[in-house]
């Protein structure tokens, strides 16, 4: 019997702060077995259990992609006890990973849809993840149009800013970068919140595209009506929950919201299915 | 106390009416013998549930915290002098809180009657002195004084301390109460003893924590056995940390318990962590004179300093 | 299914018997109420008791229980490598469960043993049990299991339901593992007195005196009972403890905590209860069920509700009534689940009318 509470070891490999307030790190973890790498086959909008002995566990969505392959990578905030202890980690030091957990978003209903996707803050993670799946040569073919809105408090609290300035100059992807504000004068993207700047830039909704939100309650609050506007339908609106977990597959019972368990039957629900549940999330 | 029901109900009816309060907090009744439930009244159909009995353990003071509403609340002795402490300790303001005060006889122990009977336990009736008990097979009649809580039984503030209006006259206090006498036996205990006493008095926790959170006095936002951010006290069956549980529990209610008797009574593997904070009030009145709750004017014994304060115990 | 016939004067001598081959665990009256605990050599199980006071659910579900073992010291190749802790997977037995707790091991079952996961430790210890029954003629007046899908003499999770005859027992032998048990106790006294079963079972259900209904919780909208109006005056009393969820047979829900002692660690699951404010808090401080009407809602839409859409397995509860005698306010599932089941829709909008 395969033990799901036992944590892959792995190393970190690298470090990466990611906003100037040094509140966000990418972590690049190898696995020390052979093999495990295989066993933690994943795809975008999954999630997995970093797992530090002696602190605990912390679900974090997977940050890298499934075409990525040699090592996995996870965006942590520092907030609690786990991620702070994990922020003081150094190269080298070994934890645990276990997973891959909950599902996916939904990448065979979205074959052959345009694909909007729209993402505020360090939730853009497991976006990332997708962006890069559906970029991968092999995949790009697969999906219609893809837009992206994505926003952060300023320039210097974009997460993968590399990565954001290579997709800017594709003409595979519509990229809409924005911040709340800057003073930064040579600063040449999108200046005004997610909503709004998803209002003015987004396509329109229909049967053939979808739109993927992952971002603060507050931007979802105010980007889910302007999705309706735009015409997108509930079930066209994917969204990925975020509860308290510890297990991660659906057994310890704190991320219920009604008879959904937002880490085994989710945490990628679409608007119309979370309109069915008690919203306690 | 027979006959309190009624005026109880007659009282919150003219509060709710004439716009005195917005609720009415009292018990009703249980589906169990022995058993009531708090509850709170704002219609004059909760007020027909209403009732008063022996029944009525749990202090009601408990669901006074923080509330905003302007509220009545059904209280005996030791419930009064919790919502003392709570209007002392800002959890309640006094003119938002009308206090019908019940002169109390004491509240009867529910496990120790189970365990007089043979066979369960279908109904139970009461005069002002006399408890009966109905089983299948029997009927037993017991003096009221012999099965009371303990606490009940060596209570002297059986009347309210404060109140706005009284449910009846007010009842004899009990005198002559000796309500140290299994606390000094502890003391006496040499450490090998105490260590075994303690050990066996909460090796039947299941930390389900029913005596904080029937407590008054345990309203921290976050107890520090929840607290994560550092973590006290481990979280799982260690008797360390179950021993660090009640005894720094007991420690947080030390000049601010009632011996209300709520935590005993919800307890519900029967463990007496009354023992602990008893002892503590022993010490208060010893040291400082002190007795929790029964005047607004008075700051808590651990509230003030005193040049004179005993100071023997940390030599 | 074969009936055999145990004098009272072999039952102490079978069980000595079966614990060369088992690890017996039976109720035992501590101070002043039953438990079920390892019986000690020549020590028997006592039924002077309709059940005990909280239900043997920690047999398989450890309110603690050490998961996994690490060390932090560097110095060793395998530092902060987890590793599963070793277990005793010898076989046991668990004599004079009653047949409402014996129910609720299929309930937790479904929770525990899934088709995609499995938690080792729970399916483990289920796997390496006997359940020896004991049929219950004298059910309380808080029991109302034979209208939570059982019954004084249900089968149902059961290899043995034994049933008392005065001067012998009388055991129903259900499965391969219950064949076993009986073999190794040296039962063998072939009997031929289903009737006994059958009036026996008859009588019992004849004593049970409270029921619920849930014949309408299946059909009722999720949402619409989710925002009853009688939710607030169910939970007014509610401190919040967790003393009906910890004594619930069917409650399942667990903490997962490490603690190091120097350098070594374990991760450990730990009981929880929906019930408690920190169960369900983020990081952030948000709780989704910030307010104890909430969460005592959750508990009851888990147990008569949720569950009961989940898995078209009833309700989440075998009636053993224990959250009825512990609560230590009253709070009566019996009550709670005649709102729940008598709650039209249309009601609530006449009222707000």
């Amino acid at each position: 019997m395969q033990n799901p509470y036992l944590p892959y070891p792995v190393r970190i490999d690298d470090i990466t702060v990611e906003a100037e307030d040094k509140s966000l790190k990418t972590f690049t973890f190898v696995f020390l077995n052979e093999g495990d790498e295989e066993k933690f086959a994943y795809q975008a909008g999954q999630f997995a259990e970093l797992s530090i002995p002696g602190k605990g566990e912390i679900p974090i969505g997977i940050a890298s992609s499934p075409v990525e392959k040699g090592f996995v990578k996870f965006t942590v905030n520092r907030a609690g006890v786990v991620t702070t202890h994990l922020h003081n980690m150094k190269v080298g030091d070994i934890m645990g990973l276990r997973g891959p957990l909950g599902n996916c978003y939904p990448w065979e209903a979205l074959e052959g849809k345009n694909v909007l996707i729209v993402g505020g803050g360090f939730a853009f993670t497991t976006l990332r993840s997708s962006i890069v799946y559906m970029l991968d040569p092999a995949n790009r073919p697969k999906f219609g149009n893809i837009d992206v809105v994505y926003g952060a408090r300023s320039p210097g609290m974009l997460l993968y800013k590399n990565e954001l300035v290579e997709w800017e100059k594709r003409d595979d992807i519509n990229m809409h970068i924005t911040v709340d504000a800057t003073s930064d004068p040579d600063w040449k993207y999108n200046v005004g919140f997610v909503p709004p700047i998803t209002e003015q830039k987004a396509p329109p909704g229909g049967d053939d595209t979808y739109a993927i939100v992952c971002g603060p309650p507050i931007m979802i609050k105010f980007t889910q009506p302007v999705l309706e506007k735009l015409g997108y339908a509930h079930d066209h609106i994917i969204m990925s929950l975020e509860n308290r977990m510890k297990c991660g597959f659906g057994m310890c019972g704190r991320c219920g919201i009604g008879k959904e368990l937002v880490c085994k039957d989710g945490p990628v629900f679409t608007l119309d299915q979370i309109n069915k549940t008690p919203r306690e999330y | 106390m027979v006959g309190y029901t009624e005026k109880i109900k007659e009282i919150a009816s003219r509060l709710l009416k004439e716009c005195t309060v917005d609720m009415v907090i009292g018990f009703r009744k249980g589906t169990m013998p022995m058993m009531n439930e708090p509850c709170f009244a704002t219609t004059p159909e909760a007020i027909d549930t209403l009732v008063w009995d022996s029944n009525c353990g749990i202090n009601l003071a408990n669901y006074l915290t923080n509330r905003k509403e302007k509220v009545a609340v059904i209280a005996k002795g030791c419930d009064s002098r919790n919502i003392v402490t709570h209007i002392i300790e800002n959890k309640i303001k006094r003119d938002q809180v009308y206090i019908v005060g019940v002169p109390c006889t004491g509240m009867i122990d529910k496990r120790k009657i189970t365990g007089m009977v043979a066979g369960e336990i279908l109904g139970v009736s009461e005069t002002e002195n006399t408890i009966k008990v109905q089983t299948a097979d029997a009927e037993t009649l017991f003096d009221k004084a012999e099965v009371l809580q303990q606490n009940c039984a060596l209570c002297i503030h059986r009347n309210p301390v404060i109140h706005d209006e009284m449910v009846a006259d007010a009842v004899q206090e009990q005198t002559d109460v000796d309500r140290y006498a299994d606390i000094r036996k502890i003391e006496e205990m040499d450490s090998e003893d105490k260590w075994r006493f303690f050990d066996d008095l909460l090796s039947p926790c299941i930390r389900c924590y029913a005596c904080r959170n029937a407590c008054p006095l345990c309203y921290c936002p976050t107890c520090f056995v929840d607290e994560a951010k550092p973590q006290w006290v481990g979280k799982g069956q260690d008797p360390v940390d179950v021993r660090t549980f009640h005894f720094l529990r007991a420690y947080h209610c030390a000049g601010r318990c009632t011996d209300c008797g709520a935590c005993e009574r919800a307890c519900p593997v029967g463990i007496n962590m009354r023992l602990l904070t008893r002892k503590l009030e022993k010490d208060c009145q010893e040291q400082f004179g002190w007795e929790a709750g029964l005047s607004l004017d008075q700051r808590p014994a651990l509230d003030v300093y005193q040049a004179n304060d005993p100071g023997a115990f940390i030599k | 299914m074969t009936l055999v016939k145990i004098d009272k004067k072999n039952w102490a001598e079978g069980l000595k018997a079966a614990a060369d081959a088992y690890r017996l665990y039976g109720p035992v009256k501590g101070k002043d109420y039953h438990q079920f605990k390892a019986l000690e050599k020549g020590e028997t199980p006592e039924f002077d008791m309709v059940n005990t006071r909280l239900s043997p659910k920690a047999l398989l579900f450890p309110q603690s229980e050490e998961m996994l073992e690490y060390s932090l010291d560097e110095s060793r190749e395998d530092h902060h490598i987890m590793k599963a802790v070793a277990r005793d997977n010898t076989p046991r037995a668990v004599i004079g469960i009653r047949p409402c707790d014996a129910k609720s091991t299929l309930l937790v079952k479904l929770n525990f043993d899934t088709p995609e996961v499995k938690d080792p430790y729970w399916l483990g210890a289920y796997q390496n049990t006997t359940f020896i029954g004991m049929a219950c003629d004298a059910p309380l007046s808080t029991c109302f299991c034979t209208t939570a899908g059982c019954g004084p003499y249900h089968e149902e999770g059961l290899d043995m339901l034994v049933m008392d005859r005065g001067d012998a027992y009388l055991a129903k032998i259900l499965t391969d593992k219950g064949k076993a048990f009986a073999d190794a106790a040296g039962w063998k006294a072939a009997a031929d007195d289903q009737a006994a079963f059958e009036s026996g079972k008859a009588a019992a259900e004849a004593r049970m005196v409270s029921s619920i209904k849930t014949d309408n919780l299946a059909d009722t909208d999720l949402l619409e009972l989710h925002g009853a109006p009688f939710w607030d005056d169910i939970a007014f009393a509610c401190l919040n403890c967790g003393t009906c969820t910890f004594s619930c047979p069917t409650c399942w829900c667990f903490d997962i905590q490490d603690e190091v002692h120097g350098k070594a660690g374990v991760r450990m699951k730990n009981w929880d209860s929906c019930m408690f404010p920190i169960f369900t808090v983020h990081t952030t401080g948000h709780n989704p069920r910030d307010t104890k009407t909430q969460r005592v809602r959750q508990r009851f839409m888990h147990k008569l509700k949720y569950f009961v859409d989940k898995y078209e397995a009833g309700i989440m509860c075998v009636g053993c009534g224990r959250c009825v005698r512990q609560c230590p306010v009253n709070i009566d599932i019996r009550r709670v689940s005649e709102l729940m089941n008598s709650f039209k829709p249309a009601d609530a909008c006449a009222v707000q009318g």
